[in-house]
């Protein structure tokens, strides 16, 4: 027994599992100083459903955390705390995980049992688009009713991060494994059953999803009575309504002209924290195998050539962070001795003359660069002028919406396009789909779309994925994030600006690392 | 036969129309890159291969076009829309949970137009050259040519944030608890949507009642009527108003379609939860049984207000229905 988390001991034991984390556990009141209340809080979009189990995405997130319940959860500084276990126990040789339940029900008054954690994982792991999270879990083990062993084939220290916010659900086998189809079950829009600390009251499509307190959660009593998500997908009509107090809490936030402008309101606070672990980084990605774009050297005259910080103080206003590197730099694992590429256009010159590209006629070649999304257009226009001033001609192409861009992007017939990729945690899960050369998928977007491959970058994956040693396990990712900045298959640079804004009424807004997919069981209405 | 026969033949055209209306929306649909599978990814944050290859399988995605299309029409035959590939929801369910609010939206916006139009129309035709007739030119043309998602913006910042009258977004509180606090939440929220989506049509019935009021007011039988003594209250409202309104009751007609085209802008700006909404969205979620349903419904309705339109204007105007 190499490694126990156990209530108070979780933060220490953790450390021995996964990721280096130094921080300590933030002090967080576990009494609410103030209870009762309605909570109204911003979606964006109409979550397709609020099954996380079989639903991924940070829409479904928002809600779906708060009907059920994980084993784990995440404070701020990354240290695991037992949220439905009692205790995660990883065994010697890193090949068992067990889990042990709280006594907990769900909203329906039945117990939770190690069934329901197997019936879980087995959905996940058939369901979910993240296949890595679970991948080398073998088999699930039910010796008692509290008591789950999952089997691993290899030591995956990603579970620890896999086990919690919304990642792994845990969903009543009752209810969800009565023959239905999962996906498709009637009862992930409505009669939602979970065990989380909120009940579903009413889910309605492009309107809102009202929560209500569960009086038998197996924890504190959350703070307020009710919670109603309002859908709302103009995003300067939500600010509005900050501003206005129809809206006590609007969670990812990115626009930044509306974050600039409730900043500066009364009675309105922002802050940035609480997205790290969804590691939401824009970059400019290159299609490694096409034309130029095939010579390391020129994507790095091309990164010499785009002054981040004019991205980030005149695109962002300041509002996103530096990105230098494949791991969001909130992560403990991001490398934080990554080459910056400061703007250098001398370097840039003499890089792309060096890879016989020299200036004609004012002209070195043509590329085209292209979006998937409105909000990132800026960001397109601006490499365009900015690789002028090195005799690069570039075509901004428009794709009227997503899925248009997504064809043209994941099946390779691209130069350059603007991308938002979440990293969703452990590396693992969210950053080795980008640079993996067996994830290179035509058609699959959000897969190495760039078609990148260097053998030592998968070796040094495929180690860091199994290594039970924290410290080795950052080396591994040291490395491996020097070769991928130097040879740059895309080039991060910042990262996305998304806020939580909160009006003053509304007390400890954010929680942990995983943002509105987190319990809102601390929140309270002063 | 006077009333049955022309009614026939549009039922008529109106079955061609509708099934014109899908295979076209389906060949586009089908014709536009991408499909549900790279938006149920996008959604989810990513994807595997065999996850997208197995959506294509389930919703038969991988069939030829022909193959597509045809059970696609087959099931619409049976009065059936099928299934919602986003939501996993029939789309009759989706469409009827929507279709009151859009309707509630676009009739409430076009009757608040006509009225409000023909008024503006009547009042300006009296003086024409006056003052007040150039000033409501300019706000009608002003309505008319600033697009709705900037009037509904600028509407908001000013009677939601400024001077807090309305509610940003939605449809109704949801604290809102009895039929009478229902309604009155309702007609607070609707108000500003309904006059954004009004101020478009506004002006091509305020020009064109003005026109046509102009018009009738220079002709013979108005100045007999002014001849035979009667006030000039009674000549504009009684005899120059009616013949006058048989074009804008015809434009009004046409404009239904793009009442309704136009609600789709509205509702995005103010999160009406209508059909433009689940539209909008479905457009890009490439979630093809909901769009056509959509369209189908949207045709229907346009088809219904077309012939409302045709009544109204047998009631205005006798000569209508004499010449079917």
């Amino acid at each position: 027994m190499r490694s126990i988390i156990k209530s108070l001991v979780a933060a220490t034991a953790l450390a021995g599992t996964f990721a280096g984390t130094l921080a300590t556990a933030p002090a967080f009141a576990e009494t609410c100083p103030n209870k009762g209340g309605t909570l109204v809080t911003w979606l964006g979009q109409t979550p397709r459903h609020l099954n996380p189990a079989v639903q991924s995405g940070v829409v479904t997130g928002a809600p779906g955390a708060q009907l059920f319940a994980t084993p784990l959860r995440y404070t701020d500084g990354w240290e695991a705390e037992p949220y439905l276990a009692e205790s995660v126990t990883t065994s010697d040789d890193g090949l068992s995980v067990t889990i042990k339940l709280k006594d907990a029900n769900f909203h329906d008054g039945k117990p939770i049992t190690s069934e329901d954690v197997k019936f879980s994982v087995d959905t996940i792991k058939a369901n979910h688009p993240f296949k890595t999270m679970f991948g080398p879990v073998e088999s699930v083990e039910t010796p008692d009713a509290k008591t789950a062993v999952l089997k691993l084939s290899q030591p995956h220290p990603a579970l620890m991060l896999a086990m919690s916010s919304q990642l792994m659900a845990i969903i009543p086998k009752h209810i969800y494994g009565d023959g239905q189809d999962v996906k498709a079950h009637p009862q992930n829009s409505e009669n939602v059953v979970g065990s989380g600390p909120f009940k579903l009251v009413e889910f309605k499509r492009d309107q809102h999803v009202i929560l209500e307190r569960n009086d038998d959660y197996f924890m504190d009593a959350p703070c307020v009575d009710r919670i109603v998500m309002r859908i709302i997908k103009d995003q300067s009509a939500a600010a509005i309504g900050l501003q206005n107090g129809e809206l006590h809490m609007a969670p990812f936030m990115n626009t930044v002209r509306n974050i600039k402008r409730l900043e500066a309101a009364d009675g309105i606070n922002v802050t940035a924290d609480g997205y790290a672990a969804i590691g939401a980084l824009d970059w400019l990605a290159f299609n490694t195998k096409k034309g130029p774009l095939a010579d390391k050297r020129v994507r790095q005259a091309i990164a010499y050539s785009v002054d981040k910080k004019f991205i980030k103080n005149a695109i962002m206003q300041g509002l996103a962070a530096d990105a230098r590197g494949p791991i969001h730099p909130g992560s403990p694992l991001a490398d934080t001795s990554l080459p910056g590429y400061d703007l250098d256009l001398e370097k840039a010159a003499s890089l792309l003359d060096e890879a016989g590209f020299p200036l004609t006629d004012g002209k070195r070649m043509e590329l085209s660069i292209n979006f998937g999304w409105p909000s990132i257009k800026p960001q397109a226009e601006y490499v365009k002028a900015a690789l002028k001033k090195v005799g690069i001609e570039v075509t901004v192409k428009a794709s009227p919406d997503f899925p248009t861009w997504a064809k043209t992007v994941s099946n390779h017939e691209f130069d350059m396009t603007m991308d938002t990729v979440f990293n969703w945690g452990d590396p693992v899960i969210g950053v080795h789909r980008t640079y993996s050369s067996d994830n290179i998928k035509k058609g699959v977007i959000w897969s190495n779309t760039q078609q990148y491959e260097n053998v030592r970058v998968d070796e040094l994956m495929a180690m860091a994925g199994k290594e039970a040693d924290p410290e080795k396990r950052k080396a591994l990712y040291k490395e491996f994030q020097q070769i991928v900045a130097d040879e740059l298959p895309v080039y991060w640079l910042n990262t996305l600006p998304y806020h939580t804004v909160y009006s003053d009424k509304v007390g400890n807004p954010v929680r942990g690392i995983w943002a509105s997919s987190s319990p809102m069981d601390r929140v309270y209405l002063k | 036969m006077k009333y049955i026969l022309p009614i026939a033949n549009r039922i008529f055209y109106a079955v061609v129309l509708l099934m014109a209306v899908l295979v076209l929306n389906f060949s586009m649909m089908y014709l536009a890159p991408g499909d549900i599978a790279d938006t149920i990814a996008q959604a989810s944050g990513g994807a595997t291969e065999e996850m997208m290859d197995q959506i294509r399988v389930d919703y038969g995605l991988d069939q030829p076009f022909i193959v597509q299309l045809f059970s696609y029409v087959a099931k619409v035959a049976t009065f059936d829309l099928g299934y919602s590939f986003f939501y996993n929801q029939p789309v009759t369910t989706l469409i009827f949970e929507k279709l009151p609010a859009t309707l509630l939206l676009v009739v409430t916006a076009q009757l608040l137009a006509l009225v409000v139009g023909v008024l503006l129309g009547v009042f300006s035709a009296r003086n024409p050259k006056g003052l007040a007739s150039y000033v409501v030119t300019f706000v009608a043309l002003f309505g008319y040519a600033a697009p709705v998602f900037w009037t509904g913006i600028l509407l908001l910042i000013a009677f939601s944030l400024k001077v807090p009258l309305f509610p940003v977004a939605g449809m109704m509180d949801v604290t809102a608890e009895g039929w009478f606090a229902q309604t009155l939440s309702i007609a607070r929220h609707m108000t500003l949507p309904t006059i954004t989506l009004a101020s478009i049509f506004l002006a091509l019935y305020s020009r064109l009642c003005r026109a046509s009021m102009l018009e009738v007011l220079g002709s013979d039988y108005i100045r007999t009527a002014k001849a035979k003594g009667l006030s000039e209250r009674e000549v504009v409202l009684k005899h120059a108003l009616k013949n006058s309104l048989s074009p804008v009751i015809t434009l009004a007609g046409l404009q239904f379609s793009a009442v309704v085209s136009g609600a789709v802008l509205v509702e995005a700006v103010f999160s009406w939860p209508g059909l433009g909404t689940l539209a909008l969205q479905s457009i890009i979620a490439r979630d093809t049984p909901t769009i056509l349903g959509i369209l189908f419904f949207s045709a229907l309705v346009v088809i219904v207000g077309n012939l409302l339109t045709d009544l109204a204007l047998r009631l205005v105007d006798p000569r209508v229905g004499s010449k079917a």
